[in-house]
């Protein structure tokens, strides 16, 4: 067997016509509910057991529905052959390389999977005694403490849902803490290349946005932030390796400047797969760090959530931080610990959402840890940066090197973006019409037009669990896609040409937006 | 150790290479030394699969669940049957392991059943608009909230009923530091709202007014009366609902409401000890722009065919940023994703039969357990899947009395109603059979008359 196996694009092109619509194109899309017939059911329930009593001799009659809701009718058979075939018009993970930039698509093991569905962890009730889930309490315990590890932070709260709710319960510790001291501070400097979540949270927490520019190298321009740091900023957000993938060498310096006029220092935990072992946002002086457990630790993205949004913050910070805590105490008596949640946090922000967080996350993040254990958690992080920087260095070559040069050029870390300026100038393609061919290609096309600062961006963030071969097979597709551009842009601009659907109206979609199907009755 | 990683030896060699560095090391340059850890980090060895498996099955063991015992708990996550064909679907790779549709001509799947699922939402709730999905419940009261300071231009004062959950009314809280706003709690009469104090809490300045059917003691609330106070001060009424019970009660599009809202773990949901579920969220046409979260759209694609597309993005936090409606970027497609097929399983006839099947189990329960002596109903209104009890005794060792016979019979009311020291929360679902129901009632009284005379004892010696 050859050691080195045949890429996708030097064996054959896939089509650039659409002429001849594959099987899945000529399948119009059908609802759940336009499959229903009258009459049809898949569920059968078991029988009361109790007296038949008249609904309305238990509840009065102007309180119950003069109509059912309009469900879909359907048996089991064509539920499951309903959503097995719609499954397929998907892209996914476990099919093609993924190199979502910012999205951290890597494999989500199947173990984790098996875990979370054992019965202690899946038919587990969240108004159960402490008592009788000490096995729960004792998996969220473990996790906090491997957090505080990796982050380099003394304490660890569960509970926020997602990166975005991490980052709301940042600025509502902010303000707490701000407001202990006696001080109402207005601001929060953000460099122009955060994610969207930051600015966003900003505004919902009641604080105003400072932009903060980049400079020449894709750091925190310094002298811009010197000049911004001054008594009204209540925090700096910040993503580092920031969304450029380079890790900003001043780091230390700005939390320094930040934290001496007072503020609080907030870690976009969105980038943490590139540093894991080898540095820590703690020691880089952060006091409050979200930690996206859908991106590192493992948890399936499944199609935009469930994830969860750690925070592990600083002392300063932890008087502040959500109920319930969950505590640990010895019992002294050769009995083990003993778990149970603490309510009773006087200066507490209180609580961000129902109960004491996505458990079912916590559950496929601790057994990834656990898995993978101190060492492989590093070389999680190594093999992240190695995999982006050989990607890298093969898409610095030839067309690629020309059409799509790197943003800047400083080494990045576990992403990286290129600018399709050029392939707009030379070849009339746009970073669009290059992802949508990467679609007929086989492979999800990386972040397009993000961040912001960067000409027609792509941000490509390959992940450690790609191989050397799927690597190259991705330089070679954008290798061949650049060749076709070179002979007619047209190619790309019509693509794709292969997939369940076409180009589609994004913008016919705002404007008369149809977000539901039209009622029957 | 496992590691999910492909790179051998002669691999990283052959990449160091093409990259022109030396060592791994060598790549983490950039970092300067001083931040640099320069140790391992204090994490335990790596497991193989197998040793995993075994510590996670250990951890899990030393829970007990629902099927271990039997389960009267609720206070917003049921107990309800999960058909197999949730786990079978949500489990497949194409709607697991894909994130958030940016690129919508491979997202087909997962973008109409986000569709459908609106759909869905949008009939049981009788309104409009729906998402498609956020978090959880209790952080969707807060979003709504966000949603009514925007839409009443800047009115900061929120009123809420005690009958919402206590932890919507506390995620609230929290989050209204943020907004600067003001929650006033309106306070409970026999079981409901008290419609009177509602009256008079709402004014002008109120951007949202917030009551939940049924709440959070099980009762159904007078939602059309209580829409009226926010309509006459041009404040949004928002309506916390269950979904399973609006397969037999009115939906607040019906009765007044500008939103209605949830928790969705109830449409064959994990338990999962509180999460990951989804919270939905529909509205009246008018607040579709300010929706928070993920919504599909119907659309075309270049040669005419339907499609379907994230619509409205204009909202969101990677378009607008500071002006976005809402920061959420992650939302629980997943889960939501079993929500619909959920839904589809059960169907129009099948949604309605549970609904009238809970509804009747509850009214067995409640009449059986409330003919305990020492135990009596905490309110008398209308109830559909769950009720509360007074019970004269200490709560605590009543419950643990039944844990010890593999019973978790409810939800004490104690730590957020104080006034209800002595209150239990008991939740119904189509598992719990009436032997199981008899089973809970026999297991109580006798548990009321040991702890009752322990209690006479100890008054006695004293």
């Amino acid at each position: 067997m050859s050691d080195e196996p045949t890429s996708v694009t030097e064996s054959v092109r896939p089509p650039a016509t659409a002429e001849i619509p594959t099987p899945q194109q000529r399948e119009r899309a059908t609802t759940i509910f336009e499959r229903s017939v009258e009459d049809r059911r898949a569920a059968t329930l078991p029988p009361a057991g109790v007296a038949e009593a008249e609904l309305s001799e238990l509840i009065p009659k102007r309180f119950l529905r003069a109509r059912p809701a309009e469900l879909p009718e359907v048996s089991e058979p064509e539920i499951v052959r309903h959503y097995n075939r719609i499954s397929r018009r998907n892209f996914d993970l476990d099919t093609g390389p993924y190199p979502l930039g910012s999205c951290t698509m890597k494999h989500n093991p199947r173990l984790n999977e098996r875990v979370a569905a054992l019965p202690g962890h899946a038919r587990l009730h969240p108004a159960q005694d402490p008592k009788r889930a000490q096995g729960a309490l004792e998996l969220m315990w473990l996790l906090e403490r491997q957090l505080e590890e990796i982050c380099g932070l003394p304490h660890v709260s569960l509970q926020p849902s997602a990166g975005s709710h991490g980052e709301l319960a940042g600025l509502l510790l902010t303000r707490a803490f701000h407001a202990e001291r006696g001080e109402q501070r207005s601001k929060v400097l953000i460099p122009d290349t955060a994610h969207g979540t930051n600015p966003a949270t900003v505004t919902m927490a009641g604080f105003e946005v400072v932009k903060l520019a980049t400079d020449e190298r894709g750091g925190v321009e310094m002298d811009d932030l010197r000049s911004k740091v001054d008594p009204e900023v209540a925090c700096l957000m910040i993503t580092n390796p920031n969304t450029l993938g380079l890790f900003d060498p001043n780091i230390a310096e700005i939390t320094g400047l930040v934290r001496e006029a007072g503020g609080t220092l907030y870690y976009d935990g969105a980038n943490l797969n590139a540093i894991m072992g080898h540095s820590r946002p703690g020691d880089m002086g952060f006091d409050i760090v979200h930690v996206n457990l859908h991106k590192s630790f493992s948890q399936p993205h499944g199609g935009g959530g469930p994830g969860a949004g750690p925070i592990a913050v600083s002392e300063r910070i932890e008087p502040f931080l959500p109920v319930p805590r969950v505590v640990r105490a010895e019992t002294g008596n050769g009995a083990g610990p003993r778990y149970d949640f603490d309510y009773e946090k006087p200066l507490s922000i209180g609580r961000l959402r129902g109960f004491a967080g996505n458990f079912g996350v916590f559950v496929r993040s601790y057994a990834y840890i656990a898995s993978l254990g101190g060492p492989g958690i590093k070389d999680a992080s190594e093999t992240a940066v190695l995999n982006a920087r050989y990607l890298l260095a093969k898409l610095s070559e030839g067309r690629a090197g020309k059409y799509l040069p790197a943003a800047f050029d400083e080494p990045a870390m576990h992403e990286f973006v290129l600018s399709g300026g050029p392939a707009k100038k030379q070849l009339g393609v746009r970073t669009l019409d290059i992802a949508k061919r990467l679609l007929d290609y086989g492979f999800h096309p990386p972040t397009v037009y993000f961040p912001l600062l960067v000409d027609e961006a792509l941000m490509v963030e390959p992940t450690e669990t790609e191989t050397r071969e799927s690597l190259d097979a991705l330089a070679g597709a954008i290798d061949a896609i650049l060749e076709e551009a070179e002979a007619d842009p047209e190619t790309l601009r019509r693509a794709p040409y292969t997939t369940p659907v076409r180009r589609l109206d994004e913008a016919a979609a705002s404007r008369k937006p149809t977000v539901r199907q039209p009622s029957s009755s | 150790m496992s590691r999910y990683t492909s790179a051998t030896d002669s691999d990283r060699a052959r990449m160091l290479e093409a990259i022109g560095a030396a060592s791994i090391d060598e790549l983490f340059e950039q970092i300067p030394e001083e931040l640099r850890l320069g140790r391992d980090l204090e994490l335990p060895a790596g497991l193989s699969e197998t040793e995993a498996f075994d510590h996670l099955s250990a951890l899990a063991a030393r829970n007990a669940d629902a099927d271990s015992e039997l389960c009267f708990l609720g206070a917003g996550m049921y107990d309800h049957y999960s058909p197999a064909i949730v786990d079978a679907i949500t489990q497949r790779s194409e709607f697991l392991t894909p994130y958030t549709p940016y690129q919508p001509e491979v997202s087909q799947g997962g973008l109409q059943a986000m569709f459908e699922f609106q759909t869905a939402i949008s009939e049981l709730t009788g309104l409009p608009v729906s998402n498609a999905s956020l978090y959880e419940g209790p952080s969707s009261v807060a979003s709504a909230a966000y949603l009514a300071i925007g839409a009443t231009k800047g009115r900061k004062k929120l009123v809420v009923s005690r009958g919402v959950h206590p932890h919507a009314r506390e995620t609230l809280r929290a989050y209204a530091e943020g907004f600067c706003a003001e929650v006033v709690e309106v306070g409970l009469v026999d079981g409901i709202t008290d419609s009177d104090e509602l009256e008079a809490a709402v004014d002008e300045k109120t951007a949202a007014v917030f009551v939940q059917s049924p709440n959070f003691l099980g009762a159904i609330e007078d939602l059309e009366a209580l829409a009226a106070p926010a309509k006459e001060h041009g404040a949004l009424a928002v309506a916390s609902v269950d979904p399973i019970p609006l397969s037999v009660l009115r939906p607040p599009g019906e009765l007044g409401y500008d939103i209605a809202l949830g928790e969705g773990q109830p449409l064959g949901g994990r338990l999962d000890f509180g999460g990951p579920s989804f919270g939905f969220f529909a509205a009246a046409e008018a607040h579709l722009r300010r929706m928070p979260g993920r919504i599909a759209g119907e659309t075309r694609d270049v040669d005419g065919r339907r499609g379907f597309v994230l619509a409205l993005q204009t909202r969101e936090q990677h378009i607008r940023r500071e002006k976005a409606t809402h920061n959420i970027c992650t939302a629980q497609a997943l889960n939501a994703l079993g929500g619909i097929v959920y839904l589809s399983w059960l169907g129009k006839r099948g949604f309605v039969e549970l609904g009238e099947l809970l509804v009747r189990r509850t009214a067995y329960a409640r009449e059986r357990l409330a003919a305990i002596d020492g135990v009596e109903l905490l309110h008398e209104a209308p109830v559909v899947r769950e009720f509360a009890l007074r019970v004269d005794a200490r709560i605590a060792d009543v419950l643990d009395r039944l844990a010890d016979q593999g019973i978790a019979a409810g939800y004490p009311l104690g730590r957020e109603y104080p006034e209800h020291e002595d209150g239990l929360l008991v939740a119904i679902t189509e598992r719990r059979s009436r032997a199981d129901i008899d089973r809970l009632a026999d297991a109580l009284e006798s548990a009321m008359e040991t702890v009752q005379r322990a209690g006479e004892l100890q008054g006695a010696s004293r």
